[in-house]
């Protein structure tokens, strides 16, 4: 039994599916040349607009729709579909428009739906590459038990450094205050801290550590672990909140520029039939 | 004062109560005595807060005395109400030394009563209700009267501090013992050398208690004596006989639970004949509960009906036969109704007779224990054609045929295997297994058969040896016929299964090593097992063999040594057929021979396709595809996979987090999710989250006093309604799964308030009581699990250990390296 992901399902169903409507409004735009042209008002592009009009409303519903657990049949085949299918909508609203662009709201409804696709492609690289690697530096740690270890070892070297000589100290002290974890969305998403006190502290305490009297190496050697394994730590979360921040920042895009597009294609729909 | 009753009732337990009640209501003359001050002793001498149940479920209660399962407590004020609303006539501390029959008074034909303290009552009448704890069992050593000596733990909560030493390892000793734990220090003398008396659940708790250095036990320990000491901390010390020698225990307190002295001396001293020497045997009694000595009943516990509803159904019932009044037993209703449709124009007993007479094995019990198996059970009636139950079902009743004929059919064709008639029984093997039934069964004419369940069953054979015996004979023949021999004649199957041996493995314990000699063919009927083997310096698991399958056949075919190392998975039991009873059938059956060729050939080959795998694989890359797959199944199995039937699995390479299973399963199951996708431990991308796995032999369902645990027919194991929130369950499931919650229906979200992100208005909960909560596999929810129908990426997945060994290949076929995680 081979787990299917959301690309595979039922054996590429939806792909195949895709192809198939790709082809027919292939087949139907190169066979029948409208007298007029190839444009949104012949008869062949109020075809295709319409099906892509229904298309985008049923690629919305899929935000409701898994969220409605009561329902029958898998999530996972509806968001196969909305791939899928999403994809074959770019098609056949390139066709409808005839290729005919222009600084107008029709034009301004097909980018949109344009930079909705290409943040769902993102979101679809995100979703194959990040729970990996999020397994992989994560292991069977959840970032409340990282955080909460990382408070401790903070105590703990702190209470340690307090008998070390002021320049540990000040610089314990300092990577205990001043290191941030995901305090910002750009920090989130990059991952990391620019000069990161933590990692700056363990630096600083290896060359500190080479003039200390003979009995304090020993509590030395136990606050220089301590840091070392905090910055670890450090990392570990950092890196965590950054794939969640990278697995969930596209949505950002995706979900406003999908309200975004409903608007526009409304006024599309109504300002062609105004100006008929 | 009056000396002369119609009625005497000794011992105000249930049963004595319950007689004075109906007395009372009757407008008999009638004396109750109590030999200690206070009604209900032994109820009273449950620890506090302690569950009174009521058992038999099914029985309906008759009696003025109210019961129904609840605490201690509040059993105790109804019945303490009862003794004021009835002004029922009871004498407290009236311990009864003699009764005899008084040939000189006036009245030769009354028994006369006589008292401690010397006071004598005549009686028409007399009901001997006494029950069997009254006489508890004292330490008989020196010092065993000691003040800081009891017999009894009434509030444990009243201590504090101490050190404290319970003497007896059964049920009430531990329970003792563990309620004092925390807050003293305990020792548990126990002169046996383990604690198999006792409850699973509470050996369970007190191994935990001890891991934990709550408390320490001693076994094959005897008191000696106990001293009073005169200074220091402790007031007592205990001197035991330990298998080291005598040791010396001071403590401040010695609790025994030594159980209590049997009554038969006393009863025979008023004059009372048992039908055997055995001392537990019970008192000759009349249908109407009358001994050999006229006028003289005995009830409840002392006449053998152990459970509290039983004797309070018939403190009612001896009244109206003392009265003359005709009654049927309580449960006769019941049967009647059972009856409805089967042999409804004869009387219950007629039927009850019938059946025993053409079923065998329920000669076995006696007629309480008949007519208890009855109210638990189903009568069917099928017509001909029609299927009791299909191959792959789920359920785990047992059948008694009583009438008609039935066939079975193991495999797909058409030719039934085997066939079941009058007086014979079938289902056994769904029964000890757990497992998914393995034949179908269907009438071949008209037949009346008893549906009993399997708790019902396991307890029958528990407590009746002789039904176990049977039972189990029959059963090592049908598991013989069903994995090795369809086509065995009927000898040649009596003479296996007659030499056959059970035996048991715990899980982990090796049924044979590599290079042992062939002892024989192992047929597993409980339980699983792994198969390994040593290639390349590490032990490769190559299979997993669930129930119901055979093992050990590769060296009974060839003749050499075992060709690979054979462990239980789980706890495990399997049935033994010597290699030179087996090679006998080989040489006379060639039939047998040939199907355990082709699975020799079949083993062997896969092997080879391992064993190239394993030793072509590339080793500076560390770990092979073979390897990892097989180190992925050692984890699953370690998880307890192996005694799952359906286990959730979280992919984490596919994993998105989103969470979407927990909001699912909590949106349609009262706001609280049954799994937490964010906890369990990780193999190979292959989490096992926090979620019920639905085991063969649920642990949850061990010790459930209402009964609310089941297993339904698909396989799902739910707690019903009944739950009364003890928490048991959640103690006794080893994987966490169980929680305590409050459930609260979940309004459905409309449209609307889903798109303007407003959440739906909670109906005001009228219940807030938490109950125990688990997965129950959406059992009624159509299309099935939830948590795995709203994962968007298909991470989450639901399996049987029998499609885990198939699923743990594939993932690992693509898996090119293990992850390490020990990089904190």
């Amino acid at each position: 039994m081979q787990q299917s992901n959301m690309f595979d399902y039922k054996n590429y169903r939806y792909f195949k599916i895709a192809v198939v409507v790709i082809l027919i409004a292939l087949a139907a735009f190169l066979f029948f040349e409208p007298a007029v042209g190839h444009y949104g008002g012949s008869w062949l592009g109020y075809t295709l607009g319409t099906i892509s009009a229904c298309m985008v409303l049923w690629m919305t519903w899929y935000g409701i729709r898994k969220r409605r657990y009561r329902g029958t049949g898998a999530t996972q085949g509806w968001l196969s579909a909305h791939i899928y299918l999403g994809t074959a909508l770019t098609f056949i609203v390139t066709l409808h428009s005839g290729f005919n662009f222009g600084l107008n709201i029709h034009t301004l409804a097909y980018a949109l739906l344009l930079i909705v696709v290409a943040s769902g492609f993102f979101g679809n690289y995100t979703y194959m590459i990040y729970p990996r690697k999020m397994t992989e530096n994560m292991g069977e740690d959840s970032l409340d038990g990282l955080l909460l270890r990382i408070a401790e070892a903070d105590k703990l070297a702190r209470k340690i450094a307090l008998l070390m000589p002021d320049e540990i100290n000040n610089t314990v002290l300092r990577a205990c205050r001043e290191t941030s974890i995901g305090l910002s969305l750009i920090d989130q998403l990059s991952g990391f801290q620019p000069n990161c006190p933590s990692a700056k502290a363990v630096q600083e305490l290896t060359i500190l550590g080479k003039d200390l009297a003979v009995e304090q190496r020993k509590l030395y050697r136990e606050l220089y672990s301590i840091m070392v394994r905090r910055e670890s730590l450090v990392r570990r979360a950092r890196q965590d909140l950054m794939y969640r921040a990278r697995l969930g920042i596209w949505l950002y895009l995706h979900v406003p520029f999908t309200v975004g597009l409903l608007v526009a294609m409304l006024a599309h729909i109504v300002a062609v039939f105004v100006y008929w | 004062m009056r000396n002369h009753f119609d009625v005497i009732i000794i011992g105000a337990g249930p049963s004595g109560l319950s007689a004075a009640a109906r007395a009372a209501e009757q407008k008999l003359s009638y004396l109750l005595l109590e030999a200690t001050e206070a009604a209900a002793n032994t109820i009273r001498n449950y620890q506090r807060r302690k569950l009174v149940m009521a058992e038999p479920r099914g029985l309906p209660l008759r009696s003025p005395l109210p019961f129904a399962a609840s605490l201690r407590e509040s059993v105790l004020n109804s019945w303490e109400s009862v003794i004021a609303d009835y002004k029922i006539n009871i004498r407290y501390n009236s311990k009864v030394v003699a009764i005899t029959r008084d040939s000189e008074s006036k009245r030769p034909e009354a028994l006369k009563v006589e008292l401690g303290d010397g006071s004598i009552f005549t009686a028409d009448h007399v009901i001997l209700a006494i029950g069997v704890q009254g006489n508890l069992r004292k330490l008989e050593i020196p010092g065993g009267d000691l003040p800081q000596v009891q017999y009894q733990l009434d509030d444990p909560e009243a201590y504090q501090n101490e050190t404290i030493v319970v003497i007896g390892g059964g049920d009430t000793g531990v329970e003792n013992a563990l309620a004092l734990t925390g807050r003293n220090q305990v020792i548990v003398l126990n002169r046996a050398e383990d604690f198999s008396n006792c409850k699973e659940s509470n050996l369970t708790q007190l191994t935990e208690a001890r891991q934990r250095g709550a408390l320490d036990w001693l076994l094959e320990t005897r008191p000696q004596s106990i001293e009073a000491n005169t200074k220091g901390e402790f007031p007592v010390t205990l001197f035991a006989e330990t298998p080291k020698g005598i040791e010396r225990i001071p403590c401040h307190r010695i609790i025994a639970r030594l159980g209590a002295l049997p009554s038969r001396p006393l009863l025979e001293s008023f004059g009372v004949a048992f039908p055997t020497a055995d001392l537990a045997a019970l008192p000759v009694l009349t249908p109407r509960y009358e001994s050999n000595v006229p006028g003289l009943y005995i009830i409840g516990a002392l006449a053998g009906y152990p459970l509290i509803k039983q004797g309070i159904n018939q403190g009612y019932e001896v009244i109206e036969h003392i009265l003359g009044n005709p009654v049927e037993a309580a449960d006769t209703a019941l049967l009647r109704e059972k009856f409805a449709s089967f042999c409804s124009d004869r009387g219950i007993e007629d039927v009850l007779d019938k059946i025993q007479r053409s079923v065998p094995l329920l000669r076995l019990l006696n007629s309480l224990q008949l007519r208890e198996l009855i109210l638990e059970s189903n009568i069917l009636l099928p017509a001909a054609g029609d299927i009791i139950f299909e191959r792959n079902d789920y359920s785990t009743s047992f059948f008694f045929v009583i009438e008609g004929e039935l066939e079975m059919f193991i495999d797909e064709d058409d030719i039934a295997d085997d066939s079941f008639k009058s007086g014979e029984f079938f289902g056994e093997m769904g029964l000890l297994s757990g497992r998914r039934r393995i034949a179908t069964v269907r009438a071949t004419t008209q037949s009346a058969l008893i549906e009993t369940p399997r708790r019902v069953i396991l307890k029958l054979i528990n407590s009746v040896q002789a039904m176990r015996r049977t039972l189990d004979e029959v059963a090592i023949k049908r598991i013989v016929h069903a994995c090795i021999g369809l086509s065995l004649s009927e000898d040649d199957l009596n003479d296996l299964a007659s030499h056959a041996v059970i035996k048991q493995y715990a899980a982990g314990e090796e049924l044979f090593h590599e290079g042992d000699d062939a002892d024989g063919l192992y047929l597993i009927r409980r339980g699983s097992v792994t198969v390994s083997r040593m290639m390349t310096g590490r032990e490769v698991v190559l299979f997993y063999v669930a129930a119901g399958n055979y093992v050990g056949e590769m060296s009974l075919i060839s003749g050499e040594p075992r060709y690979a190392t054979v462990r239980a998975a789980i706890a495990t039991e399997a049935i033994l057929i010597d290699v030179g009873r087996m090679q006998g059938i080989i040489a006379r059956n060639p039939e047998v021979r040939a199907s355990l060729d082709a699975r020799y050939l079949q083993h062997l080959q896969e092997q080879e396709k391992r064993q190239q795998l394993e030793t072509s694989s590339d080793s500076s890359s560390g770990f092979s595809n073979q390897s990892a797959q097989s180190s992925l199944i050692s984890f699953l199995i370690q998880q307890g996979v192996g005694e799952a039937t359906d286990v959730l699995l979280i992919d984490e390479s596919l994993c998105v987090r989103c969470n979407h299973c927990e909001q699912a399963c909590a949106d349609t199951h009262g706001g609280a999710t049954r799994l937490d996708r964010d906890t369990g431990p990780i193999y190979a991308n292959i989490r096992v989250p926090t979620s019920c796995r639905h085991c063969e032999h649920p642990h949850c369902m061990k010790d459930c006093p209402p009964d609310a645990i089941h297993r339904a027919p698909h396989g799902e194991v739910y707690i019903d309604d009944s739950c009364i929130g003890c928490g048991n369950c959640q103690q006794n499931c080893p994987y966490d799964v169980i929680q305590m919650a409050v459930i609260q229906d979940q309004p459905e979200q409309s449209l609307w308030q889903m798109l303007l992100g407003i959440q739906p208005k909670q109906v005001a909960s009228t219940n807030n009581t938490k109950v125990a909560v688990k997965c129950d596999m959406c059992k009624d929810i159509a299309d099935g699990p939830v948590c795995v129908r709203a994962c968007p990426v298909g991470a989450a997945l639901r399996v049987n250990p029998e499609q885990l060994l198939g699923y743990a290949s594939n993932n690992v076929a693509d898996e090119h390296h293990i992850l390490g995680f020990d990089d904190a």
